[in-house]
């Protein structure tokens, strides 16, 4: 599977893209030029353009910003993974019963999903933040909070037109419990669903969290978070073009990266599933 | 001919309904989809149920594999009333009672192994270990005639025809002593399907099977059944030994059904066939007989009375007031 | 002896798949004559449906059409350009009556707006016109349509016409569906299995009406199916295919009690009517990718040779009438009483 993966340019690239990043998270350390500049400051450096000591230039305070970008690939990517699996923790569940079942159970949860669905995620976040003060876990507590019910709602769309499929309605009669057939039968089946928008997902939680950074929401300073880099450079564009275009452009690749690879998943894995025996 | 032995599966008075819902999801009636119905299969033989669309045929065997609820009457199965009870009070006694989609291979999950998909049944009712799972699971694959390499495989590696042997083995699974086998000839070619009813009647004998036989085609259901009963919207109007319900049937219906039927080399039927018009809606069913709209015999009588299912000289039953 | 109607001479078709280029049909032969039922009989994968798009002109774009000829009324099909098959042949001289008539239908019409439709394009008195329907053609196509749904057997016709697809029966739909072949008053009428989703007792009634129809409207009719008994009914001949090559064309009578082809045998053998020891045919249908050589049909064929592996049987007339393409044709004289 992963070789037919492969075959698809754009989504090799994408997940090239993924791996770089988790890569520069983890090797941030080694791979960071002037890895103490999270910390530290340099007010005469600040504000250099890029060259060959600073690869991006350095920022108001005089951090390199190659270095910073490293390290806030950090940042990124726990946001990402945190705030998408809770979501996919809570929403999976709460579609999968709502949709094998047809009681006033599953009506109420898809009515909760709906309230939730409504309200704005920004504005959410920016009501967390203003109550609990800005830190990535509130960034993260409001991501999740919004963003479960797309899980819900996808995973209940499928459950429900599974449910009449022969094999599902074949294992009710063979006298398996509706967990078994939940868990066992329906989830394999929609699985692949989950995990195409899994993966456009993060991409999409990323750019929300950039927004929220920007806005001054995210993790405080000294964190070098992307979407705060942005917001800091505004006042210095544009001749410190290099402050903003960085963390502009590795927000652009990285959620670039996530929608090829999740539109190379979705293109891998449907067609296989519904290649059935059908050699007429 | 009947088993002098009490009956493995005897329905009395069965009916299952559908609610009939408005543009507006409300109940405004119900569609009695099996109304009534009385049988009995003897341990061991064939029963035929045949009828045409609407008839209620696959209602009938769902209700009597526990995927309906019925509304009223009483299954009873091996000895055992098993009609009203719920999904799960019932499994235990519907263990040997199982039921065979049209398409067998469809009833298998594509994304399991063949073999995790037969030890399944065993997994849900015994408590067998997994090394004694696997061995009856070999056993019931070569019984169906495949390799033992199939377990490995998933069910849209193997060809059609092998698919449907996999789901007939998983029903064998749980060595059941009924099963229902619905429209298992449909869309099959007639020489695949003189294969598949081959391997049925084997299976049949190998596993002592009683079958109760859910088809449209009246000429299969002639070659292997003992007893045949014809349904019409939702009721049974003949019932008996299918070569005495063949040579002479006594209904006015199963005349006009095996009328119908054509015969490669014999009379044709398009010269001779007099029934017109369709089956009347089920919602809206006749008054007395629900085939005196068709019925060249019909007369005052058929709509003012229903006629009840009556025993004949022969044996069988028929539901006609001039049987 | 009149001219055949339609001749199909070593036609050729293929598709490009993913797994290679299916050979779908192979050298097929078949002659129609004018007013005459022929059956075009075959298991699943023989091709017959195939066939019966290619005389309509109605194949999908990846498909490959290879023959010596394709002739209809004295014109070659195959030679003919895009726009006159459209407008002159498909749907007016040569009309379909699908398999599935809920699906043929257009679910958001009523039976009305698309018999008008049909009408519109393809009536047969006159040259559609592109823009405008005058009222008093309309009224004197709605008289037409109304006519034929009465010739049809369907009652009340008026209120049937502002009925929806899906408030129609299955027979009901097929009937219209018949209407609606018959209206361009074509010469040849092709039923791609008409009914097989039918019940028996409808089958018959729809059966009953094909033929009386097409034999009044002087059309011929191509009639597919899987069902032997269905062909039995209403055809005059019959043609056997397996795996896209033809067999077997033979008068019914004859085909039926004198098949001389192996598979017609087996076939015919393998009917619950006849067949107490449940006989089937072993084996599988075969690949139309990688078929097998010569005769398709010789790894299954009790009476194989060499010669089936190697050569493909040409079509030879065995008898007046009957034509067979088969190495090992089963003559006359040792055939037992047919059943």
């Amino acid at each position: 599977m992963l070789r037919r993966l492969l075959r698809d340019r754009s989504a090799a690239l994408g997940l090239a893209i993924i791996i770089l990043l988790v890569l520069a998270a983890i090797f941030a350390h080694p791979l960071a030029t002037f890895p103490r500049d999270i910390t530290q400051y340099h007010p005469p450096q600040r504000l250099l353009p890029p060259s060959a000591t600073h690869w991006f230039g350095t920022d108001r305070m005089g951090g390199d910003i190659y270095s910073r970008l490293l390290f806030g690939a950090r940042v990124t990517i726990m946001i990402a993974v945190v705030a998408t699996s809770v979501s996919v923790l809570i929403g999976v569940p709460v579609g999968l019963v709502a949709g094998y079942y047809t009681n006033r159970t599953s009506e109420a949860l898809m009515r909760v999903s709906d309230v939730f669905l409504a309200v704005p995620q920004i504005v959410l976040a920016i009501a967390i933040a203003q109550t609990l003060g800005p830190a990535i876990q509130n960034v993260i507590l409001a991501l999740s909070l919004t963003y479960w019910p797309f899980w819900a709602r996808l995973v209940y769309a499928e459950t429900r037109s599974l449910r009449n499929e022969t094999f599902i309605e074949a294992a009710v009669a063979l006298g398996a419990s509706p967990l078994r057939v939940m868990v066992l039968h329906v989830l394999p089946s929609i699985a692949s669903s989950v995990i195409v928008r899994t993966t456009i997902g993060m991409g999409g939680t990323i750019l929300v969290a950039a927004a929220l950074g920007f806005l001054g929401l995210g993790p405080p300073p000294p964190s070098p978070e992307w979407g705060r880099m942005i917001a800091e450079s505004r006042e210095f564009l544009p001749q410190a073009w290099w402050y903003a275009a960085a963390p502009g452009i590795a927000i652009l690749l990285v959620v670039m990266g996530f929608n090829l690879l999740g539109d190379g998943l979705r293109d891998v894995l449907d067609p296989r599933l519904r290649r059935g025996g059908n050699d007429r | 001919m009947m088993s002098d032995t009490a009956p493995i599966l005897d329905l009395h008075d069965v009916s299952t309904q559908f609610p009939v819902r408005n543009a507006w999801g409300r109940r405004v009636g119900w569609l009695r989809a099996v109304d009534a119905v009385s049988l009995s299969v003897g341990r061991g033989e064939i029963l035929g149920v045949v009828g045409e669309s609407g008839c209620g045929k696959t209602t009938l065997g769902k209700t009597i594999a526990g995927i309906h609820r019925p509304a009223n009457g009483s299954i009873r199965f091996e000895g055992n009333e098993i009609g009203g009870l719920a999904a799960n009070e019932s499994r235990v006694l519907r263990r040997h009672l199982q039921y065979c989609y049209q398409d067998p291979g469809a009833s298998l999950d594509p994304h399991w192994k063949i073999g995790r998909a037969l030890e399944e049944p065993l997994v849900i009712h015994t408590s067998t270990s997994s090394a004694e799972r696997r061995a009856r699971v070999r056993d019931v694959l070569a019984a169906v005639g495949l390799p033992a390499g199939h377990l490995d495989l998933y069910p849209h590696e193997i060809s059609g025809g092998q698919q449907r042997r996999v789901g007939l083995a998983r029903i064998l699974m749980l060595t059941p002593s009924l099963v229902v086998l619905d429209e298992p000839t449909s869309g099959l070619d007639v020489s695949v399907q003189a294969t598949v009813l081959r391997l049925f009647l084997e299976l049949r004998q190998r596993f002592d099977l009683t079958y109760l036989f859910i088809s449209h085609d009246l000429a299969v259901v002639h070659l292997v059944s003992q007893r045949i009963a014809v349904m019409y919207l939702g009721k049974v109007v003949e019932c008996g030994d299918t070569e005495q319900v063949f040579a002479a049937p006594a209904h006015p219906y199963t005349q006009s059904l095996l009328a119908a039927v054509p015969v490669v080399g014999g009379r044709r039927v398009t010269e001779t066939f007099l029934l017109e018009g369709e089956p009347p809606s089920p919602g809206r069913l006749p008054s007395g007989c629900r085939f005196r709209t068709r019925c060249p015999r019909a007369e005052g009588r058929c709509a003012e009375e229903e006629p009840a299912l009556r025993t004949l000289a022969d044996g069988r039953t028929a539901a006609c007031h001039f049987a | 002896m009149t001219a055949d109607l339609l001749t199909v001479r070593d036609v050729s078709v293929s598709f490009a798949t993913e797994s290679g280029t299916a050979r779908v049909l192979d050298a097929v032969n078949l002659s129609l004559r004018p007013g005459e039922i022929m059956g075009l009989v075959g298991e699943s994968g023989c091709g017959k449906t195939t066939l019966a798009r290619t005389i309509l002109g109605a194949l999908p774009p990846n498909a490959q059409v290879r023959g010596a000829g394709l002739e209809f009324a004295g014109r070659d099909l195959l030679r003919l350009d895009a726009r006159t098959q459209a407008t002159q042949m498909r749907g007016r001289a040569i009309t379909f009556v699908p398999q599935d008539p809920f699906s043929a239908f257009n679910p958001l019409f009523s039976i009305g707006d698309q018999i008008t439709e049909l009408l519109r394009w393809k009536s047969p008195d006159r040259a559609p016109r592109r823009f405008g329907y005058p009222r008093a053609r309309r009224r004197t196509d709605r008289a037409r349509a109304l006519a034929l749904l009465r010739a049809v057997h369907l009652p009340d016709p008026e209120r049937l016409l502002a009925k929806y697809p899906h408030e129609l029966s299955g027979g009901q739909r097929q009937r219209v569906m018949i209407a609606m072949a018959l209206l361009p008053e074509p010469r040849l009428v092709i039923a791609d299995e008409p009914t097989t989703a039918l019940d028996v007792t409808i089958q018959a009634q729809i059966l009953k009406l094909l033929r009386t129809l097409a034999n009044e409207h002087g059309a011929s009719v191509l009639f597919t199916t899987h069902d032997l008994g269905t062909a039995w009914e209403i055809c005059d001949r019959v043609t056997v295919m397996y795996a896209g090559q033809t067999l077997e064309t033979a008068p019914i009578e004859r085909f039926v009690r004198r098949p001389m082809v192996p598979y017609t045998r087996l076939l015919l053998d393998s009917l619950p009517s006849r067949n107490a020891a449940l006989q089937g045919i072993p084996g599988d249908v075969p690949s139309l990718v990688s078929p097998p050589s010569g005769c398709r049909f010789h790894p299954r064929c009790p009476q194989a040779s060499d010669l089936c592996r190697v050569e493909r049987p040409p079509a030879s007339v065995a008898e007046e009438g009957h034509l067979v393409s088969c190495h090992h044709p089963h003559m006359a004289t040792q055939e037992a009483a047919a059943g």
